[in-house]
C-alpha cells in the first residue's frame, strides 16, 4: 500500500530537515524545537518499522523529558541569538571531505546490500512486543541493564556534587 | 463503495476521528458551561442564565466572541514560536483522546467491520497516551517564553518545573495498575476488571488483584497538577502572574489554550476511569439483566425534569429552547429503551457517566480549595507524592509475587 511510503517520506524529510534546521538556526530555542521535531519523526519511523514500544519510549524519554529540560534551561537563562563564527579551517579541509566520504560509503553500502536481507534478519531478532522486550531485558540482558542504571545513577550523583560544590 | 471495501481501516479511522473531534469539541464547550454553573452554585450564585435557557447557549456565544475578537500579536514576540504554541497545546491534547476506548471492542461498525467505540485499539495505548501528554508541557512553556514578557515567562517556567515534577508521580502511580493487569492495552486493562464494581482496580477485590486506592489518590493529585488546575494552577495564578503563560494571547489563540486545558481534563478523567474504575464496564454484576434499561431510563428522567422546568420556570424564548432539550432527552431516552439499541450503548453510557462524575469532582475541587504556594507545591510533589506512589508500586509488586515467593 502507498500510505506507509507517504508517511515514511514525510517523516524522513522532517527528520533531515529538522536536523539541518537544528544546526543552522541561530536562536537556541529554535534549535531545541528542531531537535524535538527530529525526535518525534524518528518515533514515527520506529512505529512504521513495527516497534511501537520503542517509538513510545522515544517520545516519552527524549521529546517528553530530555528536551523539556533543554527548553527549561534555555528559558531560564533567557539566551539570546547565538554568535556565529566563520567556517573553521579544520571543518573546511577535514570535516567536509570526511563527511562526504561517509555519506558516499553509506549510500554505497545501502545500494549493494541485498534487498530485504538486512530487514529480514532484523525483524526476527529484535523483539517487538513489550512483553518479549521486557523478558529479554530482565533475563538475557539483566547485567548490562543494571550496570547501565548504576552508571546513570553515578552520573546523577556526580552532577549533584558538582552543582553543590560552591556552598 | 469500492473505496470503502478496499480501505476499511482508513475510511473507518477518518470517519471515527472526525466524529470524535466533533463530540469532544462540543463536550469541551459544555464543560466550560458546567464549570461555570457548578462553581456558581457552590458560591450561591446563578452562573450563566440569560443566553439560552439556563445559559445553555453561552458556550456558543463565547466561541463566537473569541472568533470575532482582534488577534493581537505583540511586536516583540518570537513570531514562529508564539503562533506554534497554542496549536501544539490543542493538537496534542486532542490527539491523546483518540486513543481512548469508549466502549467494548465487540461492538462493530456496520459496513466496514471496525470497532465502533474506539478510534484505535493499540496494545501500548497507555504508554502512547503518556507519550503524548508528556509533550503537552511544550505548549505552555513555549507560550510563556515566546511572549517575551515577565509574567508569561514566570508562568512558563513554573509550568515546566511543575509538569516535570508531577509527571514522575503520575506515571509511578499508574504502574501499579499495569502490574495488576499485566498489559498496556486499554481494552485488556478494562476487561481484567470485569465482574462488578468491587472488581475495579480501585477496590481490587478479586483473585490476583491489589487494591489501588492509594494509586488512584496519587494519580488524581498528580493529574490535577499536570493539567494546571486549582489547587495547582500556579502557571496561571491570576493573583500573582496576571494570567500566567497566556497573558499576551488574545482572540482565538487564547481560546485554543482554553480548549486545550479542558481537553486535558477530559483525557485524565478518561484515563482515571479506564485505569481505576473499570472503563466502559457496568458497576453491577452481569446477571442483573434489567440494567441495560438504565441509560434510557436516565434520559427519560432527565427529559421529565426538563419538561417540568419548561412548564413552570421558563418564559418566552427560553421556554422554546428548553422544550427542544426536553424533546431530545425524551426521544433519545425512549430510543435507548429499545433492547437492541440499549445493548449497543451500554459501554459508552457507563464510560461517560464515570467520566462526568470525575469531572464534577475536578470542578468541585476548584470551588473548594485555595491555591498552593510554589515551594509547597514542589515539596509536596517530591517529598510526599512521589514516595507514596513509589511505596504503592513496591507494595503492589510484593503482593503480586507473594504466592510465587512462598511456593518457590
Amino acid at each position: 500500500m502507498i500510505l506507509p511510503l507517504i508517511i515514511f517520506s514525510l517523516c524522513a524529510l522532517l527528520t533531515v530537515g529538522g536536523a539541518v534546521a537544528l544546526i543552522l538556526s541561530r536562536e537556541p530555542i529554535h534549535s531545541a524545537l528542531a531537535l524535538i521535531l527530529v525526535m518525534v519523526s524518528l518515533a514515527v519511523l520506529y512505529l512504521l518499522l513495527g516497534a511501537p514500544f520503542v517509538a513510545a519510549v522515544q517520545i516519552i524519554v527524549y521529546a517528553g523529558a530530555v528536551m523539556v529540560l533543554f527548553v527549561f534551561v534555555i528559558m531560564l537563562l533567557n539566551m539570546g541569538v547565538e554568535e556565529q563564527t566563520d567556517f573553521s579551517k579544520i571543518a573546511k579541509f577535514v570535516g567536509v571531505p570526511l563527511g562526504l566520504v561517509l555519506i558516499v560509503w553509506i549510500a554505497h553500502w545501502m545500494f549493494h546490500a541485498q534487498a530485504g536481507s538486512a530487514m529480514g534478519t532484523g525483524a526476527t531478532m529484535v523483539p517487538s512486543s513489550t512483553r518479549e522486550l521486557s523478558t529479554q531485558l530482565f533475563r538475557q540482558y539483566l547485567f548490562p541493564f543494571e550496570a547501565t542504571s548504576i552508571l546513570i545513577l553515578i552520573a546523577l550523583l556526580g552532577a549533584l556534587v558538582m552543582a553543590r560544590k560552591e556552598e | 463503495m469500492g473505496f470503502i471495501s478496499q480501505h476499511p481501516v482508513l475510511v473507518a479511522s477518518i470517519v471515527k476521528a472526525a466524529v470524535l473531534l466533533f463530540i469532544v469539541m462540543t463536550a469541551l464547550a459544555y464543560l466550560t458551561w458546567a464549570e461555570r454553573k457548578i462553581i456558581a452554585h457552590i458560591q450561591s450564585r446563578w452562573g450563566p442564565y440569560f443566553v439560552g435557557a439556563h445559559g445553555l447557549l453561552q458556550p456558543l456565544a463565547d466561541g463566537l466572541k473569541f472568533l470575532f475578537k482582534e488577534d493581537i500579536t505583540p511586536p516583540v514576540t518570537d513570531r514562529l514560536v508564539y503562533t506554534l504554541a497554542p496549536f501544539l497545546a490543542l493538537s496534542l491534547s486532542l490527539t491523546a483522546i483518540a486513543l481512548i476506548p469508549f466502549g467494548p471492542p465487540s461492538v462493530l461498525l456496520p459496513l466496514v467491520g471496525q470497532q465502533a467505540w474506539s478510534v484505535t485499539d493499540l496494545n501500548i495505548g497507555l504508554l502512547l497516551v503518556f507519550a503524548i501528554t508528556s509533550m503537552g508541557v511544550y505548549g505552555v512553556a513555549l507560550a510563556g517564553w515566546s511572549s517575551n514578557s515577565k509574567y508569561p515567562l514566570m508562568g512558563g517556567l513554573r509550568s515546566s518545573a511543575q509538569m516535570i515534577s508531577y509527571e514522575v508521580s503520575l506515571t509511578m502511580s499508574v504502574v501499579g495498575v499495569v502490574l495488576v493487569a499485566g498489559t498496556l492495552s486499554f481494552n485488556e486493562i478494562i476487561q481484567r476488571q470485569s465482574g462488578a464494581f468491587w472488581h475495579w482496580n480501585i477496590f481490587g477485590l478479586q483473585h490476583g488483584a491489589v487494591p489501588q486506592i492509594i494509586g488512584f489518590l496519587c494519580y488524581f493529585t498528580a493529574a490535577i497538577a499536570e493539567t494546571n488546575r486549582v489547587p495547582f494552577d500556579l502557571p496561571e495564578a491570576e493573583t500573582e502572574l496576571v494570567a500566567g503563560f497566556h497573558t499576551e494571547y488574545s482572540s482565538f489563540k487564547f481560546a485554543m489554550f482554553f480548549m486545550a486545558e479542558y481537553a486535558n481534563m477530559i483525557t485524565v478523567s478518561c484515563l482515571a476511569t479506564i485505569l481505576f474504575f473499570g472503563g466502559w464496564l457496568s458497576p453491577f454484576p452481569s446477571s442483573w439483566t434489567w440494567q441495560i434499561f438504565l441509560p434510557g431510563a436516565g434520559l427519560v428522567l432527565l427529559g421529565i425534569y426538563c419538561a417540568y422546568d419548561t412548564l413552570t420556570e421558563m418564559r418566552g424564548i427560553a421556554r422554546l429552547q428548553l422544550a427542544v432539550v426536553t424533546l431530545l432527552a425524551l426521544g433519545g431516552g425512549l430510543l435507548c429503551l429499545i433492547p437492541a439499541v440499549a445493548g449497543v450503548i451500554q459501554g459508552p453510557f457507563w464510560f461517560t457517566t464515570k467520566v462526568l462524575l470525575i469531572l464534577f469532582f475536578y470542578i468541585w475541587m476548584r470551588g473548594t480549595l485555595p491555591r498552593f504556594r510554589y515551594d509547597q507545591l514542589m515539596s509536596f510533589g517530591w517529598k510526599l507524592l512521589l514516595p507514596v506512589s513509589l511505596a504503592n508500586l513496591v507494595v503492589t509488586a510484593f503482593v503480586m509475587i507473594w504466592p510465587w515467593l512462598r511456593h518457590g
